[in-house]
């Protein structure tokens, strides 16, 4: 559905260098990706900021001209083929809208309607499952300027979907949410890709949008793929552990070992210990603990993604 | 599913034309509808198109009356009345400022959204303006002129080709002015922001288009290369000199032919403009 190979962009930027002199200097924003993804698989395409993600996504919807490289996107040229591309895929930019500012929501449904020349049944059949799932009816007859950004979210995602497209790329459709819209925006987007028809490639910071909706992730950093595959593998290929946090009544002897662990974090002068798991069971572990000390709670913590990825991105 | 697409009319893939005119009709409504939101703006710029329609009219009027005749640049009184105060209506149909959604676009890089659609943004812009044109037209000709014919004598027009003639050149006028006004705003793609050829394009197209005084009063010379090598006098003088009848039936007609050369050529620089600045498009913000 999607392919790029060896897809570069490089930005021209001008540095001041003395007084009046300006510099050239070139930015590799993408630098040489490959990627391909399949029929209705949705990934994760994450990075810190300017990694390259807005860029690539820009140059899979034909908005940018790749320095060189190819792609395609539903057996598309983005860039020549733009007008032809955009009546197959959707698209949301986070931080811009693809509403009429001044008009209803309703207005601008009926808007793109004909810009994409749906016929009427098929735009009613989507509409209703938009406005059922996403909860618009509230809000249908409200300038989208008078939106809150919740609401503006959940109409810029039935824009995008009311011509019912292949592909669907999201730029940050959760950034600046709040916990109630950012749930309704991942439900659904977690029902759309339950159906399999729709490819979803999703940028976003908020991992918990990754780990909800994507089995497949991509993290990119400076230009370039780190990462290609499930967020399981991403934790065995950077070791990322499940921990071990004990609450204890007395602290544990000095020089104190838990075999098959390392001692990550003591807290509370000794009152609470952090093991990590390194070649042990956690039920092995729990029992070698509660042998050797008075333990009052425990638990056991799964790896977290975010931990993962800030050592990606600080490691890159 | 209440009746929430009653006007647009079934689209079907198998006519294309008649699909692209459903689009483009859509457009059209919604620029319309997007300046109808605006009620109290539209009575503010009345009030103040007909406070400088009294200026205008008194100084031309002056003019005229000092000169022999009572004739300046070859109008009479009830010409020149008439000039000023359908051209202080004309001024918001024809929109020659205040347009500066496009370069606003390209400055916070909201312009992506316009690329991802299937209409290319040149059309998508000229339908739009045609809508805020048709709205301008029913809401800000009719006060201006009551006002003028009701302090003025004014001059109506005699020949029945005028009114056709007219028409047609107010809507050529809507799109050269546009054509002028995409170009002034795609200056952003290449400077980020587009104030300072905005701010020239206000001054100079107010002069060169008859705004603040009839192009007839300028030297022939001058006034004809004006009409020949540029489209400002289309903008605003043509479409009065038509209505007004200032020259015999052929001219006038030659006039707006030249009118529909010159927004041919800004549309298709507008057209031209745009494909090249999406061949180094970059786009503002992450």
């Amino acid at each position: 559905m999607i392919e790029m190979r060896q897809l570069r962009k490089t930005f021209t930027v001008r540095v001041k260098a003395g007084r009046l002199r300006r510099e050239k200097r070139l930015v590799e924003a993408v630098d040489g990706i490959s990627l391909s993804i399949g029929r209705g698989e949705m990934v994760g395409y994450i990075g810190p900021n300017g990694a390259g993600k807005s860029t690539t996504l820009k140059m899979l919807t034909g908005v940018l001209t790749p320095t060189s490289g190819e792609v395609s996107v539903c057996g598309l040229q983005p860039v020549p083929q733009r007008t032809r591309l955009a009546l197959r895929i959707g698209v949301v930019f986070g931080q811009r809208s693809q509403l009429w500012w001044d008009l209803p929501l309703r207005e601008s449904f009926r808007l793109l309607r004909a810009v994409y020349r749906v016929p009427a049944g098929e735009h009613e059949a989507r509409l209703r499952r938009c406005r059922d799932l996403l909860d618009l009816d509230g809000f249908l007859d409200i300038p989208v300027r008078q939106l809150s950004l919740g609401q503006r979210m959940r109409g810029e995602l039935t824009a995008a979907l009311l011509h019912g497209p292949e592909v669907l790329f999201l730029d940050e459709p959760t950034i600046g949410l709040d916990v109630v819209s950012k749930q309704a925006v991942r439900s659904f987007l977690g029902e759309l890709g339950r159906t399999g028809d729709v490819t979803l490639v999703l940028t976003t910071h908020d991992l918990a949008d990754i780990e909800r909706l994507c089995h497949r992730l991509v993290v990119i950093d400076h230009g370039r793929v780190v990462h290609d595959g499930t967020i399981e593998q991403l934790h065995s290929r950077y070791g990322s552990r499940r921990r071990l946090v004990a609450d204890l009544d007395t602290p544990l002897p000095p020089g104190f070992t838990l075999p098959g662990t390392t001692m990550a974090a003591t807290e509370a002068d000794g009152h609470r210990v952090t093991f990590t798991l390194e070649s042990i069971t956690a039920g092995a572990a729990v029992a070698a603990l509660v042998s050797a000390a008075q333990v009052r709670d425990l638990s056991v913590v799964e790896p977290d993604i975010e931990d993962v990825v800030a050592r990606l991105y600080t490691d890159g | 599913m209440d009746a929430l697409d009653a006007s647009v009319p079934a689209i079907s893939p198998s006519r294309p034309f008649r699909a692209s005119v459903v689009t483009f009709r859509a457009l059209v409504g919604s620029g319309f509808r997007r300046y109808a939101t605006y009620r109290q703006a539209t009575v503010a710029g009345t009030f103040t198109n007909i406070v400088f329609g009294f200026l205008r009219c008194y100084v031309l009027l002056a003019v005229a009356a000092g000169t022999a005749g009572a004739m300046a640049g070859g109008y009479d009184a009830r010409q020149l009345a008439t000039f000023v105060w359908v051209g202080q209506g004309l001024l918001n149909v024809v929109g020659i400022w205040g347009w500066a959604d496009l370069s606003e676009r390209i400055r916070t890089g909201d312009i992506v959204a316009d690329l991802v659609r299937p209409v290319s943004p040149v059309t998508a812009y000229l339908a739009a303006d045609l809508g805020r044109g048709a709205h301008a037209l029913l809401t800000r000709v009719a006060p201006p002129v009551l006002v003028g014919a009701l302090f003025f004598p004014m001059a109506t027009p005699s020949r029945w080709q005028t009114v056709p003639l007219f028409a047609a050149s107010v809507l050529l006028a809507v799109v050269g002015s546009f054509g002028c006004r995409y170009l002034v705003n795609a200056t952003a793609y290449w400077l980020a922001d587009a104030r300072g050829p905005l701010a020239f394009w206000t001054l100079g197209s107010g002069v060169l288009a008859g705004l603040y005084f009839p192009l007839r009063l300028l030297p022939d010379w001058l006034a004809v290369t004006l009409w020949v090598a540029t489209p400002l006098p289309g903008l605003l003088q043509t479409p009065l000199d038509v209505l007004i009848e200032r020259d015999p039936p052929a001219l006038q007609a030659g006039l707006v032919a030249l009118q529909a050369v010159w927004a041919v050529i800004m549309l298709a620089l507008a057209g031209w403009v745009q494909r090249r600045a999406e061949r180094k498009l970059v786009v503002q913000g992450g």
